[in-house]
């Protein structure tokens, strides 16, 4: 299968002149199966294939007036060693949706790039954007097709959030690693640090919220996240490096600055000390 | 006594070339011209839902006349083209010459070995990080393909149409004014007789040099009427959300009309045989020259044929091909 080789002739291959899906996933799997990041077979005896990539920890999704916002840390880790103090878990998807991932970081950083290459794929060949629906059930197909792999530990559970242009609002789609879809309403978190930042979530979102303070209660869950599991990474003031946070709004997927998030999480700690210590 | 049916294949290659002119000629033109800001893509196209000018990836885009069965699935595999290389290597390593090349060599496969040619012309344009980076390459129904600067005309009435926008034509025009000038020449018919095309009848995009990634754009009606209203005002603009600067603002340089004499470029058109590509220094070889294929040598006839058909124009300037 030679298809962006078209090394003899130079010309392009039949299949790409064939018509078809306008889907790029569809395409890859009828004519390049090879390319798809699910269709790996593991090696008999590997023991712990979990171990070969490393682990993506906390993302968070809640929603706004106007809009949904998504965070997440900035920690990967192999068992107890940090693997990246770095690394990016937020992605644009594309202009009216975010995706965030938690779980194998090598597949699922694969899966960001396939999945945000699918909706540009459509929206150029139909001329149009999907429904975020649409978006969020191309997000679970490529996640069912992942299942051999998540099988064998190499989890991929990402957290999708964008703005329904539709429906003028914000909202937020969790997944398992069997490709199951589920809508979550206000606010959700996945990862080894959800269960925290979900508590603090519940005590922290409001309705009505505006970009700013859905904000400051998203960098407080991490933050939460981060002090009670240790795959979570907190506000990094050393080295400067803060949660990514993105929101999605009508006006298209916005990641907020740093120098901002410095400013929140800093807020957030002087409030913490005034507290008290177990705070 | 039955002779048997032989048919020159200079005749072949002839009668091809005349029904893929004939098919071109009868569509509406497309005017793709440089200005300051990047390249803009302007045709009369009443329909909001069938394009001729696309985007292809995140600095080229697409312009085609002719069929538009036959250009949709050009444009389409382009798409898948762009999207598999960049998710096989990296987005930067997609480029309108790789495009090209694979475009024309499609072009002039078919033109060679299907019972009929592609009844299309196609314009393949990157925008570069500067003027002088920008490529916009035009490939005809056999194959052939031009490295164009500043500005093409195709379909219809191409030779009329590219009269006049070579005469109004210079380098570092602003969006406005190259807008207007495309209008007016799509609007100049037959003749002497010229009439004013809607914002509503017309389908124009651009490619902007300084947006970041995706650099492809289609103006709502409102901005286009608005640019096209003298460039004076555009005031309303902003009202569609839209983050273009009026006409007027936008730097124009040095080459106001009144000296823009000095400024002018001739536009220079660097015809290229698909299969000498790898040969001439302007498109420098990489992975998608693969030189001479099998059908190589059958691909120079119609080249070579070409003073024949056009004399009134040898040297392949724009406005030759209709």
């Amino acid at each position: 299968m030679t298809l962006s080789a078209d090394r003899t002739t130079g010309r392009l291959p039949d299949a790409f002149l064939r018509p078809g899906s306008s889907s790029f996933v569809d395409f890859l799997a009828e004519h390049a199966p090879d390319r798809l990041p699910g269709n790996r077979v593991m090696p008999a005896g590997v023991t712990d294939p979990a171990s070969l990539s490393p682990h993506a920890t906390t993302i968070v999704a809640l929603t706004f007036d106007g809009g949904v916002l998504l965070a997440g840390d900035r920690r990967a880790t192999a068992g107890p060693m940090i693997a990246s103090r770095s690394i990016e878990k937020v992605f644009p998807a594309d202009e009216y949706s975010a995706v965030g991932i938690a779980g194998s970081a090598g597949i699922g950083l694969e899966l960001v790039r396939l999945f945000q290459l699918e909706l540009e794929h459509y929206e150029k060949i139909e001329g149009s954007l999907l429904s975020l629906t649409g978006k969020a059930n191309r997000l679970a197909t490529m996640l069912r097709a992942n299942l051999p792999m998540a099988m064998q530990g190499l989890a991929v559970v990402p957290l999708f959030a964008g703005y329904d242009l539709d429906k003028g609002t914000g909202r937020i789609f969790s997944y398992d690693a069997t490709g199951g879809r589920y809508e979550e309403h206000e606010h959700h978190g996945v990862g080894s640090g959800s269960i925290f930042a979900r508590g603090a979530l519940k005590k922290l979102w409001r309705r009505g919220m505006d970009a700013e303070a859905a904000v400051h209660v998203a960098v407080e869950a991490l933050y939460d996240a981060a002090d009670d599991d240790s795959a979570t990474g907190g506000p990094d003031t050393v080295r400067g490096i803060f949660p990514v946070v993105a929101t999605v709004s009508v006006d298209g997927y916005q990641r907020i600055e740093d120098a901002e998030i410095s400013r929140v999480a800093e807020q957030i700690v002087a409030q913490r000390r005034e507290r008290g210590h177990l705070a | 006594m039955n002779m048997p049916f032989y048919v020159s294949p200079e005749q072949l290659m002839k009668d091809r070339a005349d029904f893929a002119r004939k098919g071109i000629a009868r569509g509406r033109s497309v005017v793709v011209l440089a200005y300051d800001g990047g390249i803009a893509f302007a045709t009369e196209n009443p329909s909001r839902a069938l394009h001729k000018i696309s985007e292809i990836y995140d600095r080229i885009a697409f312009a085609a006349v002719g069929k538009y069965n036959e250009f949709e699935n050009l444009r389409v595999a382009g798409v898948r083209y762009a999207d598999m290389r960049g998710y096989s290597y990296d987005r930067s390593d997609v480029t309108a010459r790789g495009l090209a090349n694979a475009y024309a060599q499609t072009l002039g496969t078919v033109f060679i070995t299907e019972s009929k040619p592609l009844e299309v012309e196609i314009v393949v344009a990157e925008v570069g990080a500067t003027p002088e980076d920008d490529q916009i390459y035009r490939l005809t129904y056999d194959g052939t393909v031009a490295d164009e600067h500043g500005f093409v005309v195709m379909g219809g009435q191409a030779e009329q149409l590219g009269r006049k926008v070579k005469d109004g034509w210079r380098e570092n025009m602003s969006l406005g004014e190259a807008l207007r000038l495309a209008v007016a020449a799509l609007g100049s018919g037959e003749g002497s007789s010229s009439r004013t095309i809607e914002a509503a009848q017309l389908e124009v995009a651009v490619l902007e040099r300084d947006r970041p990634r995706r650099s492809f754009r289609r103006l709502a009606r409102q901005v286009l009427a608005d640019l096209l209203a003298d460039g004076a005002k555009t005031s309303s603009g902003e009202t569609s959300g839209d983050d273009l600067p009026p006409a007027d603002e936008l730097p124009v340089g040095t080459a106001t009309p009144g000296t823009a004499t000095a400024d002018t470029v001739p536009p220079d058109t660097v015809p290229l045989d698909t299969t000498d590509t790898g040969d001439t220094g302007t498109a420098s070889t990489g992975a998608d020259t693969t030189g001479t294929g099998p059908e190589g040598p059958a691909d120079a006839s119609p080249t070579e044929e070409k003073p024949d058909e056009r004399p009134e124009a040898p040297g392949g300037t724009p406005e030759t091909d209709r």
